[in-house]
């Protein structure tokens, strides 16, 4: 069997909760079994600087980073960014850019774009339901669970209800 | 339905190397802060198990891990790889003493000057202190490197160096997680001739240090810690850490020699490995490390093109290392970092800015007032000098508008040292102590100025004021410059004008505070 590696690339400006939107795809992927890598940036570089976090799940995989042209999706949350990110897509692959301003639109708190724009790729992975649901129980605390939970299932329905 | 996946985590190589030590019986951790080795502490101080502490700075930190290893437990140091230059001195002879407890200290270079000054290569160190050294390739191999780490340490009498990168560091892998093992502590022993370095103890040592490395050696060619992978003839690589991880993906077929632990080197394997490839490829972040070794060998191999020891490998320079080229690169416009708004630090730096001195800096995310369009500081080397060169810039140009500003936490780390030697050698000037109750730039962790632990238990506060006038500063003044700003400009003019050692505390909390009570 082929290995097949699904390659996503994340990014933004600090604050905006890039690393926890790799986070909670790394997880629901760790619990539907594959075998996970990420990557990404802390310190100096959150301070509104560029951030970027890089995903990569199948049945065996090394690198932690996507190379340019090898990403099947980008999912970036600021206008600015998309031109540096562009690269990584491969031909072919997935921009999640059209959606941004629809996830915007079922969010009240800026702070959830990254559980939306989540919920926006989860409609294109083949990541089951229930790992998904335990991902976000692991990365979200008891009192913002089911906020998430809530934009996450609205998000995912954003692709063909649009 | 999602499949039995209780006993696994997705961890950072911080936080797995921080499960990984706790599975192997961790007792007591130290280290202060520094990107991209913070989180290991901060996931060490969730096990009550673990006696974990922020140190004062490195050195200290060195020293208390070391002496609990000493006393007879399994302990741990960590740092960046900056932070080992000021563990250095007890670390060169903490070789010659060897160990008691298992002692590992983990150091995190970061290739590409991510969140750093510098872009040293740790692994000279093990060459210098006789050391050996490490390398985990993913997080998963951290998890494993560090249990690993503590039984050669206990095996051979010796620290340890654990040598991770900002890409392991900083990376997330499913791990398997096990359950920890402790050993019983030893007792307390009385070995003068072991423990006291002076010369007669210290000449005895030093042989002791060198047969060890000769053990070290005979276990380089040995352990599976260094392995073969039996692919083409044609092609091979050694190679480690994620360069490892980048070959692999683009070059499944090939051979290797993948080192796990880099140092001392296995010469015989290496040799091996070598004839046994039509093209032998060295692939290593950084420095020379392996290459130069490689060339006193005599085998025959070739390695990335010079301009690659700059920065950090990416998966998509392998081709053209392999081919032999040299670094070519794109440049990408990305957002540089800059002070949060409404950060204390930019009411200082405006100030600083109206009055044209020139600003002996420091690090710290007030380093980001040199950025533009505020530039307004004039200098940024290492943690304390933003105290020292206020001196040193006045020694050179007496008369010159010279300032220092230094942050809370850099400044107990080590700026007192140097307010103590302007105040003995009759230095002037005025120091600004940036306080923003925290150490904002590694992510907020607690230091003796805050007055609360790692596990933000309350503690002891060190007194910056009573501690700045102990050190013989002629005027103390402390001030919230928020909503203050005339009263701050007339303070600062008038401690400037005035012939004296200054310090003023600019005191106000970060935004970014976050207490994980
Ligand atoms: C020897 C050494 N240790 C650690 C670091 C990492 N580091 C850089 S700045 C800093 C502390 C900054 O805290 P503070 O001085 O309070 O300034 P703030 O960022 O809060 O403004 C640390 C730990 C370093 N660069 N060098």
């Amino acid at each position: 069997m082929k290995n097949q590696v699904c390659n996503i690339v994340f990014g933004g400006i600090g604050g905006q909760g890039i690393l926890k939107a790799s986070e909670i795809c790394g997880w629901a992927a760790m619990y539907d079994g594959r075998h996970v890598r990420k990557s990404e940036v802390h310190g100096m570089a959150q301070r509104g600087g560029s951030v970027e976090s890089h995903l990569r799940f199948g049945r065996t995989v090394y690198s932690p980073l996507v190379g340019l042209g090898e990403a099947d999706f980008l999912l970036c949350f600021h206008e600015e960014e998309h031109p540096r990110l562009k690269p990584f897509l491969k031909k072919g692959g997935m921009d999640l850019m059209e959606y941004l301003p629809k996830a915007r639109e079922i969010i009240e708190n800026p702070k959830a774009l990254n559980t939306a724009m989540v919920g926006v790729l989860a409609s294109y992975l083949s990541i089951c339901e229930e790992a998904w649901m335990q991902s976000l129980e692991t990365v979200f605390p008891g009192k913002i669970l089911d906020l998430n939970k809530a934009i996450f299932i609205k998000a995912r329905s954003l692709r063909d209800g649009a | 339905m999602a499949k039995k996946t209780t006993d696994k985590a997705f961890l950072s190589g911080n936080e797995a190397l921080a499960y990984g030590a706790w599975e192997a019986g961790l007792k007591v951790a130290c280290a202060y802060p520094g990107t991209p080795s913070t989180e290991i502490l901060e996931n060490l101080s969730k096990f009550k198990e673990i006696d974990t502490q922020w140190s004062v700075n490195e050195k200290v930190a060195y020293e208390v891990a070391f002496a609990a290893s000493v006393g007879g437990v399994r302990s741990l140091f960590a740092c960046k790889h900056v932070g080992l230059n000021v563990a250095m001195d007890p670390l060169m002879t903490s070789s010659y003493t060897g160990v008691n407890g298992g002692f590992v200290v983990v150091v995190c270079d970061d290739p590409g000057m991510h969140s750093s000054q510098n872009e040293q290569d740790t692994r000279w160190v093990g060459i210098y202190s006789k050391m050996p050294i490490l390398e985990p390739a993913s997080p998963a191999e951290a998890k494993f490197f560090v249990g690993e780490a503590f039984t050669i340490s206990e095996r051979f009498d010796t620290p340890v160096i654990l040598r991770m990168t900002t890409r392991i560091s900083h990376s997330k892998e499913d791990v398997e997680l096990k359950t920890r093992v402790e050993a019983p502590p030893k007792p307390l022993e009385k070995d003068i001739r072991k423990y006291v370095m002076v010369p007669g103890n210290a000449r005895i040592r030093h042989e002791v240090v060198e047969k060890r490395l000769v053990k070290l050696k005979a276990f380089a060619e040995k352990t599976k810690l260094n392995k073969v992978e039996v692919g083409s003839k044609s092609l091979g690589f050694v190679t480690s850490s994620v360069s490892y991880s980048y070959l692999k993906e683009q070059y499944p077929e090939a051979s290797y020699l993948k080192l796990g632990f880099t140092y001392p080197f296995c010469d015989d394997k290496i040799r091996q490995f070598s004839k046994s490839i039509r093209k032998c490829i060295v692939v290593e972040e950084l420095d020379p490390f392996l290459e130069e070794h490689m060339k006193t060998l005599g085998v025959k191999f070739t390695a990335k093109d010079p301009s690659f020891r700059l920065g950090e490998l990416l998966p998509d320079y392998m081709k053209a290392i392999v081919e032999g080229q040299i670094k070519k690169v794109k440049p990408v416009k990305s957002r540089p970092p800059r002070m949060c708004p409404g950060c204390p630090h930019w009411i200082t730096f405006s100030v600083l800015k109206k009055l044209g001195f020139f600003v002996a800096g420091d690090i710290g995310c007030y380093t980001l007032g040199a950025l533009p369009p505020t530039s307004a500081l004039h200098s940024c080397v290492c943690m304390g000098a933003g105290v020292t060169f206020n001196e040193g810039l006045r020694r050179a140009h007496p008369e010159d508008k010279i300032v220092g500003v230094v942050g809370d936490s850099t400044f107990v780390h080590s700026g007192i040292t140097g307010l103590v030697n302007a105040a003995y050698n009759k230095a002037k000037g005025v120091i600004f102590i940036l306080d923003n109750r925290t150490t904002a730039m590694t992510g907020g962790q607690n230091h003796p100025a805050t007055g609360l632990t790692i596990r933000d238990e309350p503690t002891k506060e060190l007194d910056l004021k009573k501690l700045c006038e102990a050190c013989g500063a002629d005027y103390v003044d402390q001030i919230d410059p928020t909503g203050n700003l005339k009263e701050y400009e007339t303070l600062v003019a008038e401690r400037i004008a005035a012939d004296a050692l200054s310090v003023i505390i600019s005191k106000h909390p970060c935004k970014l505070i976050k207490r994980n009570i």
